[in-house]
């Protein structure tokens, strides 16, 4: 796997996400968070609800809400520090050179506007010049590299026409053809059918190659992680609690780790019962174990 | 005396109540502390509080007679030794009168609620739950009395009836109902799709259990907002009328009467008029502050 | 137990009718736990809501115990068939305490002695009596979920309907709910029809299992044949393969699926 020895693409050290209740007391979301990801690498992150994994993803690409107070020791994209940028500067960069996909198309597309011209917004920022014939020339490209069989009538569509899946591939044409650095994907196949999530991962896989994209993929579902990506961060409670190679993972040495690994039904040969995870009250203390 | 306080709180607040009325109390103070960590909501609070206080000791904290006329102490300016607010042109006390009418501007208002609600509310509810000709039939009739405008409809009464309290609060509140019922039925045709009322079904529940001990009692809230938010509307609609002599009638202290007869000595005497309508105006924004710190308060985000 | 056969259940659209389910037959035993599986749109769950008496039946015909499903149901039906459903959110209503939501069945069916049937029914569900009278925004959805089979138990059905029980919550809560409802299964001897889209939940609890695709059932089996992919179908062969995980192209050195899935493309 291509991996780039001089700069790390993307770089956080404990970052720290929390939140202020109604009666003045600060709940920490993310505590300490850490991670490392190099160019053209596919890092997972996996945790149940409330792991604070999705609003790792958010803080990276600086959408997280407005009430939340954010802070990091470094929180780096390609050498430059993300915190000490100017909005604006933030705002281009992610626009550029960041991307994110959502979980639910239905919610994360706009529903008011026709997929092209949602995708026209979308590539109007990275090729301001284009025109009208070489923009809608462009869009129908797009779609068709995510393999939609009709892209004339699926960008003259609106997004609630579209089912779950067309309207993921539809999300993946906006914000991945044309190339970024980074991609956040925040549980992009949860709310699609089984056989569907398989083809759209699929199509994920070939633009990414293509590109030489780095991929943080969000997920509570850790053998589809496993599966996918090329290392695994585990988080519990707002802490990462495990990292290692995707392939290392069956020798995971974390007991929360062992125990979502045991806690999913295996097909064959499942238990008479299965192993329920007992929550250790230390592991809310610990510091990240390295594994790999 | 520190720990009794102290005790209630943790019973209160405790996350394993013992009985049902430990849980609704302990919903009642989240929602409180909920609602008095808005400053704004608690001040529009502590507005209406004093309000019903001084309309209810009315008759004992009034420092004159509202009614009677001392001609030579006309028009004298707020800040006289035994006049606080000043007189008006028949040398009535201003702050007396404004006791008095604060009692006719809170009953006219809670009378009109209190007539409102509920039949906006069953109404609603009713043609969201059954549908078919039931909803057909009960919008209708609600759309004709959502084409009556307020004060067109107050003036056909006192043509009709003459001027007075009731008609005025019989005239809005025929043009109030509609809206609470085109909310409920918003509301019930919402709820009428959730899991729990399937499960109520399977359990064989009857229909009516369903409409009166599940949906009702969930539309209560956003009604209960609505109606904090329109009471503003309704004091303002029932000033209006009485600014048009359709309200109470003279020599009544109602607050929009007052604003009507200082208009003529506005110019030299500026409080006669200013003062009862700076009232009408408190009045109003408390409600509003009210209605929004309940909204808050009984958003669903929050478990409300 | 239940005697499902060719039924069809169509639901008026604006532009003339859909059929939800169509000529549908299967058979379950008493005390055995049937499954259904399928993608979303396949109709698994229509099948459940008809078997409920929740859906309208165009044609076919459905008999659970005694009980023929046509126009009227009675009340005696209500009392042996209940149903659990996916979103534990929605289940459960907001100003209901739990011990309210467990006593409406009982006042409901004029059944005596609540008080104590309440907490039965909490203990067996694994909840103590500290969650008698919390309101369901302050419990977690594994709790939310036991609450509602506590709900379903406490009318001591015959036949116990799940609808996608598990599929909105975390891994390690969808373990202990499903132990949870083994252990129900077998000490109370239930006949239950579950319904989902995982292939490994419906294998780790079911005997038999239909897989089904727009409305209709392709495929009929015992576990055992899913297990060992003895499968006809290539439907269902697709299914297994998916359930096994992504599989990346060869020529990136990783595995594939690490819960013993197939890896044959």
């Amino acid at each position: 796997m291509p991996t780039d020895m001089t700069q790390p693409l993307c770089e956080i050290d404990e970052l720290r996400i929390g939140f202020r209740g109604h009666d003045g007391e600060l709940t920490d979301a993310v505590r300490g968070l850490s991670l490392t990801l190099h160019r053209g690498e596919r890092l997972g992150i996996v945790g149940e609800s409330g792991s604070g994994k999705t609003l790792t993803g958010r803080a990276l690409l600086g959408l997280l809400p407005p009430d939340a107070l954010c802070q990091a020791k470094t929180m780096k994209f390609d050498g430059q520090d993300l915190l000490a940028m100017s909005a604006r500067k933030r705002r281009q960069l992610c626009g550029r050179q960041m991307s994110m996909i959502l979980q639910d198309p239905k919610y994360s597309l706009n529903p008011v506007m026709t997929v092209a011209q949602q995708m026209r917004e979308a590539f109007h920022l990275h090729s301001p010049k284009l025109g009208r014939r070489e923009m809608r020339d462009k869009i129908i490209a797009a779609l068709a590299a995510v393999h939609v069989r009709d892209p004339e009538r699926v960008a003259d569509a609106y997004p609630h026409e579209l089912s779950g899946g067309m309207g993921q591939r539809v999300m993946i044409a906006m914000m991945v053809s044309s190339g970024p650095r980074l991609l956040v994907a925040d549980e992009p196949t949860s709310a699609l059918d089984v056989l569907v999530s398989m083809q759209v991962l699929r199509i994920l896989d070939e633009m990414i190659e293509k590109h030489d994209t780095g991929l943080i993929f969000i997920s509570h579902d850790l053998p589809l992680v496993m599966s996918f990506c090329d290392r695994v961060v585990v988080m519990y409670a707002g802490r990462v609690v495990e990292t290692c190679a995707a392939r290392d993972l069956v020798h995971a040495q974390h007991p929360y780790t062992r125990g979502l690994l045991a806690a999913n039904p295996p097909l064959i040969d499942p238990p008479d019962e299965l192993p329920v995870l007992k929550r250790d009250a230390a592991w809310l203390a610990e510091s990240t174990g390295e594994s790999a | 005396m520190n720990t009794g306080p102290r005790r209630w709180k943790d019973w209160l607040l405790s996350d394993t109540p013992a009985s049902r009325r430990q849980a609704a109390l302990g919903l009642a103070y989240r929602r409180w502390r909920r609602f008095a960590g808005n400053p704004l909501s608690v001040f529009g609070f502590v507005i209406l509080a004093l309000l019903i206080i001084v309309a209810a000791s009315g008759p004992l904290i009034a420092p004159h007679d509202p009614l009677q006329q001392v001609l030579s102490d006309r028009l004298l300016p707020p800040g006289s030794p035994s006049h606080w607010f000043g007189t008006d042109q028949l040398g009535r006390d201003i702050l007396s009168r404004l006791i008095y009418g604060s009692r006719l501007t809170l009953s006219i208002a809670i009378l009109v609620v209190v007539i409102v609600v509920p039949i906006g509310l069953l109404i609603g509810t009713t043609a969201g739950f059954f549908g078919g000709w039931v909803d057909n039939v009960l919008m209708r009739i609600t759309d004709v009395a959502l084409a009556f405008p307020k004060i067109v409809l107050a003036l056909a009464f006192a043509a009709a009836l003459g001027p007075g309290v009731i008609n005025a609060v019989i005239a809005i509140s025929i043009t109030a109902w509609p809206a609470y019922a085109r909310l409920a039925r918003a509301e019930t045709l919402r709820l009428v799709q959730a899991d729990f009322i399937h499960v109520a079904r399977l359990q064989g529940a009857s229909q009516m259990r369903i409409l009166l001990r599940y949906i009702v009692p969930l539309c209560t809230s956003s009604v209960i907002v609505r109606a904090t938010l329109d009471m503003a509307g309704i004091i303002l609609t029932v000033a209006g009328l009485g600014f048009l002599g359709l309200g109470a009638q003279p020599p009544s202290p109602e607050w929009g009467f007052m604003v009507a007869s200082g208009r003529n000595v506005l110019l030299d005497s500026w409080w006669v008029a200013t003062i009862p309508g700076f009232a009408i105006l408190l009045v109003s924004l408390a409600f509003n502050l009210l209605g929004d710190g309940l909204r808050d308060v009984f958003d669903p985000r929050h478990g409300g | 137990m239940i005697d499902v056969s060719a039924l069809t259940v169509r639901f008026r659209t604006k532009t003339g009718h859909v059929d939800a389910v169509r000529e549908a037959s299967f058979h379950v035993d008493e005390g055995e736990v049937f499954g259904l599986v399928g993608e979303s749109g396949s109709g698994k769950s229509t099948i459940l809501r008809a078997l409920s008496g929740l859906a309208p039946i165009a044609s076919g015909h459905m008999k659970i115990g005694s009980h023929v499903l046509g126009e009227k149901v009675p009340r005696a039906f209500r009392r042996d068939v209940q149903m659990v459903f996916q979103d534990p959110y929605g289940s459960l209503h907001p100003r209901f305490t739990v011990d309210q939501t467990l006593r409406e069945p009982l006042t409901i069916n004029g059944i005596d002695r609540q008080d104590e049937r309440i907490v039965d029914a909490l203990g067996e569900v694994g909840l103590g009596p500290a969650y008698r009278f919390r309101y369901p925004h302050q419990l977690s959805g594994g709790q939310r979920q036991r609450v509602a089979i506590a709900r379903a138990l406490i009318v001591e059905p015959r036949v116990l309907l799940l609808d996608e029980p598990t599929s909105a919550l975390d891994v390690s809560v969808q373990a202990e709910i499903l132990n949870l409802l083994r252990r129900l299964h077998r000490e109370r001897r239930l006949t239950m029809v579950l319904v989902s889209h995982n292939l490994a939940v419906v294998g780790f609890f079911c005997q038999r299992v239909a897989v089904m695709r727009n409305g209709e059932i392709v495929e009929q089996c015992d576990i055992a044949s899913i297990r060992a992919q003895r499968v006809e179908h290539e439907y269902t062969r697709s299914l297994l393969t998916a359930t096994g995980g992504y599989q990346r192209e060869p020529s990136y050195a990783s595995h594939s699926g690490a819960n013993g899935g197939v890896t044959k493309r």
